[in-house]
């Protein structure tokens, strides 16, 4: 216990401020301690952990994206396109294509940040708007409804009924989350390129003189990142049965901000699958609160700003220098 | 002391030459070490030591002709990975390790490279951690976080490291710099017990203070040629300092009586865990020096002094005022200037220009109308300290970066003397600064000492304090230990009492 | 022609002559390819609507010179501009008179000015990294118009308000002159006050500024209220341009604003950057869009084309990096 609250310092105290406010909800709405409620959390929420733990990985590096979400959307395109192309598919093929193109265009990333030298925001800036700017223009704009039957049909995964008739179910997404998750943790927790690439995040320096390789560390990166956002990106076609071209945009700052409350930072070299879990619980629970208390969903954003906007300055802040030294420099 | 091993020597090269661009930085270099000795590698910046070192790891490659044995094997070209292989590790001053990462992660990091990606098996991890730690009779908490760590512990995770990689011989690259004399101790301690074991260790310095101690011979640089390889036994700093620089010692100390009133009182200073009663006082025109090992809480001093950090108790006086600073810049504004020991990092601003640099702290005395920055008095304040402490420089719109290390440190000096202080904090003003450079920036100091400035030098070069301070103040473990008067007591007697 | 450029180069800078021949170079091919491209009224529309990117550009120029970021400032601009809305509305929307106005606009730059207050209250006492802090701030303000406006539009205002919109001065468009008169004042902030010597020095490196006696703390938190503050301008341009205020309004631009920093040769990692190649960027950026406007191209693909802009100013830059070392070496 000890030492996990020692090695995981942030994922403890987002774990019990979690704690907190279930138990906080959980008096003030009847609504809240349910199956049925957490179940459709966790449904509802399953494609913004597969996004956070492609991002994490990014992160960890020492990187960052914003161009995940859209290269959701446009893998979202290329899929029925090409399932379309042969003539249906299955579910195995379209994990396949829509974790293949996701990396494509994750590699895209990695390509112009490692040969050009140009930092990745800067790089993500510029591929979220080519991204999104050729889809919208190829597409039109245009809704896909004709979904092959595999991929729209609702998929459940267990489901029960509770005592006043209603069903708690859990969907297909979820356990694709699940899997997601057990993946990223092994790669960067199990495997010598997952230490890595912390390594590579937190001293990049340090790293070259080791002899790590640095282009492929940001290939994995941020090819993890884009083969994530094309699973994410199936999983909610799955979920909504359609392929809007500029429904995903904008979710990728909620997404980095729930990675960042989770732990991860900027400068690379922490982070942790868990702490993204917590984090997207954190801010789904907080939304799903103000929710079942009736308050206005526009609120909502503005909540989590604030949260972010604490999460942030407490991160940084030290408790033991206010009764360390006097006041070093 | 550690006995000399010859039969089979660790490391032989000969004839090591290397020429960049016309200049010969090596030329005709030998070098040996032998096995499980702890050598010293010396010499002022510029001599040529990285360049040795890189050739040694295959980072650079020597002209035609030299000869290069390693642990008894021939070797024409030699590649980082084949040095890696052969044994061979350098611990760079800035460690190259994971901030993020445990100890134990750190010290086996060697098990997690690779391209091809393998389990990590965080038992077998820890086991090798642990081993590499029993081989120096080190204990280390095998899980903290490495960057809370001091950074004395850290190197000796740099040394773990090392070992784990089978290094059998590891290069330390000015490894004190930055410790207390305990963790010198500590570290000594280790290296003492890699030398035992039969691992060579060479540390390549120029501060030579502990190293001396601890080595059995120093091979000496200067200007990319050899000057010898002498035994460290009855081996003094000044000698030493006379064959890396090439100059000698042999004229008059600069120590006089200056007359003028007190400027600082320090009285009863103290910082726990930093210094201790420290009282002295500081007067009109006098160079004060100050010296010690490193770790005797002179550079902390000095942050006091300039503001930055606050005193547990004790009182400081400026020209009668007591002084309470909340920071820097207050003492800045008071008159109190602070060079500092690392120019790189905090004394320059090196994209920045020559011109942006020497304003930097009188922004105020080039505002003109309107509230507006005046052209013509930035001007004319950067032609005055440029000419005045005759730096060379191309134009003042130039980078700072362009300069060399003594016209870097006349910039610092400029930036500093522009605010016009009273007193002026020096701390190790001459590293990274050639020795050509140092004797001219000594003429500054006296100029300014003689033009009524008080000046507290502070240094780890005890010759470099004898020859130009008027009293020396002996700092040790945070205390005042011993104040001389270079005209009665002798250099070699003041070495004798801060090595003790 | 060297001797141009070469005194083009001291007089103003080494980007100039290249951004001005880079701006010659599309006159011409849109001149050529794009109907009605050389009209006075193509000129007037640029004219109109190169201020609200202009002061947009401004705002996030100074944090990214001290090494920094904005992301925030669409929806500070937003956010100012609904303050200025809400306070014409109370006082009587299209009947407003100028005192509401004037009032209004106070306010609107006072919470322009606090936005970015606390920004950079939160960056330099906390230490956080400006991307996370004004990624808040961006999440929180967007969060706070949409549920002020529930997600709609705001409009009715007063009809003289267009003046500050559409209106011209001896034929230049109002918003130009306020543009061009922010553009100097900012000029003036960076070249030649102890501010912008601080800006500069800090996003250089931060913490010699700090050892040398310069207020790192109160000028970080100065640059980005001030970004704040020019934020609230923009806001109220555009409130007045398209007489109505919604949330998200200029979303897109985020992007092209870092573009025309860069391509007006500010550094991306801090300490370096100046206003007239950077106002020489944006004429070239608005020329491009208007140019592929006119050519009938699809705003989404304008969207594309800023992004693989960016891509490519960036390449061209490491080009001329790498042609730069080499000519040293050799």
């Amino acid at each position: 216990m000890h030492s996990f609250l020692r090695a995981y310092p942030t994922e403890s105290k987002l774990l019990a401020v979690l704690l907190i406010l279930c138990a906080g909800l959980s008096a003030a709405s009847p609504d809240f301690l349910t199956l049925v409620n957490f179940t459709s959390l966790l449904n509802n929420n399953a494609v913004n952990v597969i996004w956070a733990v492609g991002l994490l990985v990014v992160l960890i590096a020492g990187g960052i994206d914003i161009s995940f979400a859209v290269a959701a959307s446009v893998v979202q395109y290329l899929c029925v396109y090409a399932f379309a192309a042969i003539g249906g598919g299955n579910w195995a093929i379209g994990f396949l294509f829509a974790g293949g193109f996701g990396l494509a265009l994750g590699l895209i990333n990695a390509f112009l940040i490692h040969q050009f030298r140009i930092i990745s925001i800067v790089v993500t800036i510029s591929t979220f708007n080519a991204f999104f700017g050729l889809l919208m223009f190829f597409s039109s704009g245009r809704f896909l409804y004709n979904l092959p039957s595999w991929w729209s049909q609702r998929v459940i995964l267990w489901e029960y009924q509770t005592a006043n008739g209603t069903w708690a179910e859990v969907i297909l997404p979820v356990a694709v989350m699940a899997v997601c998750m057990a993946a990223t943790w092994v790669l960067i927790r199990r495997t010598t390129t997952g230490r890595q690439l912390y390594a590579f995040g937190d001293n990049p320096e340090g790293a070259r003189r080791a002899g790590i390789p640095i282009g492929l560390m940001q290939a994995i990166a941020f090819g993890w990142c884009g083969m994530m956002a094309g699973i994410a990106g199936l999983m909610q076609s799955h979920i909504t049965k359609e392929v809007v071209p500029n429904a995903l945009v904008g979710r990728e700052l909620e997404v980095l901000a729930a990675v960042v409350l989770g732990g991860a930072r900027l400068g690379g070299g922490r982070g942790s699958v868990l702490g993204c879990f917590l984090g997207v619980l954190l801010v789904a629970v907080t939304q799903n609160g103000l929710n079942l208390l009736g308050v206005s969903p526009y609120a909502f954003k503005m909540v989590v700003g604030i949260i972010i906007l604490l999460a942030i300055s407490t991160s940084n802040l030290d408790p033991a220098k206010w009764f360390g030294k006097g006041g070093k420099a | 002391m550690t006995a000399v091993a010859t039969a089979a020597d660790a490391l032989r090269f000969s004839g090591i030459a290397k020429i960049f661009g016309g200049v010969k930085a090596l030329d005709d270099v030998s070098f040996t070490v032998g096995a499980g000795e702890v050598h010293c590698l010396a010499g002022e910046n510029g001599c040529g030591k990285s360049t040795l070192i890189k050739i040694i790891t295959g980072v650079y490659q020597p002209e035609p002709g030299a000869r290069m044995e390693i642990f008894g094997q021939d070797y024409t070209q030699i590649s980082p990975t084949q040095a890696r292989k052969a044994g061979i590790a350098v611990i760079w001053q800035d460690l190259a390790l994971f901030a993020e990462m445990t100890v134990a992660e750190n010290i086996a990091f060697e098990t997690m490279l690779g391209n091809r990606p393998r389990g990590v098996s965080y038992a077998r991890l820890r086991s090798v951690a642990v081993a590499a730690l029993a081989r120096l009779d080190v204990d280390l908490d095998l899980d903290a976080r490495l960057g809370t760590l001091p950074i004395a512990q850290r190197q000796i995770v740099a040394i773990a490291r090392a070992l784990v990689s089978d290094a059998r011989l590891i290069f330390m690259d000015e490894p004190t710099a930055s410790l207390t004399q305990s963790e010198t101790d500590a570290l000594l301690s280790v290296v003492r017990t890699l030398s035992a074991r039969g691992v060579a260790v060479v540390f390549v310095s120029h501060r030579l203070a502990e190293v001396l101690d601890i080595s059995s011979r120093v091979t000496v640089l200067r200007d990319g040629k050899v000057v010898g390889v002498f035994p460290t036994e009855g081996m003094t700093q000044s000698h030493l300092t006379e064959l890396m620089t090439g100059t000698s010692f042999a004229h008059d100390v600069m120590a006089r009586d200056p007359s003028g009133p007190d400027v600082l009182r320090v009285e009863g200073l103290t910082r726990a865990g930093e210094y201790d009663d420290i009282s002295f006082t500081l007067r009109e025109g006098e160079v004060l020096g100050l010296t010690g090992l490193i770790g005797a809480g002179r550079t902390e001093l000095c942050h006091t002094l300039f503001g930055m950090t606050r005193a547990d108790r004790g009182r400081i006086t400026l020209n009668g005022q007591h002084l309470h600073f909340r920071s820097n810049r207050d003492a800045v504004a008071q008159g109190i200037a602070y060079v500092s020991e690392d120019r790189l990092a905090l004394g320059l601003i090196q994209l920045q220009s020559i011109a942006d640099n020497t304003v930097l702290s009188v922004l105020r005395q080039i505002t003109g109308a309107g509230g507006l920055l005046s052209a013509q008095k930035k001007e004319a304040t950067v032609s005055h300290w440029i000419s005045e402490l005759s730096v060379k420089i191309g134009k003042p719109a130039d980078a700072v970066s362009t300069l060399s290390g003594g016209n870097q440190q006349r910039v610092v000096l400029a930036k500093w003397l522009a605010t016009a202080p009273k007193v002026l904090l020096l701390d190790c003003p001459t590293v990274g600064v050639d020795v050509g450079a140092r004797a001219g920036i000594f003429r500054i100091v006296r100029a300014l000492a003689e033009k009524g400035l008080a000046i507290l030098l502070v240094s780890d070069e005890v010759p470099e304090v004898y020859m130009n301070a008027d009293r020396v103040l002996h700092m040790a473990a945070g205390r005042i230990i011993a104040e001389w008067d270079p005209r009665q007591t002798g250099l070699s007697e003041m070495e004798a009492a801060v090595y003790a | 022609m060297t001797d141009l450029y070469r005194r083009l180069s001291t007089a103003f800078g080494p980007e100039v002559p290249g951004l001005l021949g880079f701006l010659a170079l599309v006159l011409v091919v849109f001149g050529l390819f794009a109907p009605n491209f050389l009209t006075g009224a193509n000129f007037g529309s640029i004219a109109f609507q190169l201020p609200e990117l202009g002061l947009l550009t401004l705002a996030m120029m100074m944090p990214i010179i001290s090494g920094g970021f904005n992301l925030a400032i669409i929806y500070t601009a937003n956010m100012a501009g609904l303050t200025l809305a809400f306070v014409l509305n109370q006082y009587g929307g299209v009947d407003a008179g100028l005192w509401p106005f004037i009032l209004g606009t106070v306010l609107a730059i006072g919470v322009g000015a606090l936005s970015g207050a606390v920004m950079g209250a939160v960056i330099a006492y906390i230490g956080a990294h400006p991307i996370l802090v004004s990624l808040a701030m961006m999440i929180f303000l967007r969060g706070l118009g949409e549920f002020l406006t529930k997600g709609g539009d705001i409009s009715g205002f007063p009809p003289w308000m267009a003046t500050l919109g559409h209106g011209t001065v001896w034929g230049i468009p109002v918003p130009l002159i306020l543009f061009l008169l922010c553009a100097v004042l900012w000029h003036i902030l960076l070249n030649r006050t102890r501010h912008g010597f601080s800006v500069r020095m800090i996003g250089s490196n931060i913490r010699t500024a700090g050892y040398s006696g310069l207020h790192t703390k109160r000028t970080l938190i100065l640059i980005y209220t001030l970004s704040g503050v020019m934020c609230a301008i923009a806001g109220i341009l555009m409130l007045s341009r398209f007489n109505s205020v919604r949330v998200g309004h200029g979303e897109a631009l985020l992007l092209v604003t870092v573009l025309a920093c860069f391509l007006g040769g500010v550094d991306p990692f801090g300490g370096f950057g100046r206003v007239l190649p950077v106002v020489i960027a944006l004429v070239v950026l608005q020329v491009l869009s208007s140019g592929l406007n006119l050519l009938g191209a699809n705003q989404h693909l304008s969207t594309a084309v800023w992004g693989l802009f960016l891509v490519g100013v960036m390449i061209l830059r490491w080009g001329a990096a790498r042609l730069s070392e080499r000519k040293k070496r050799s």
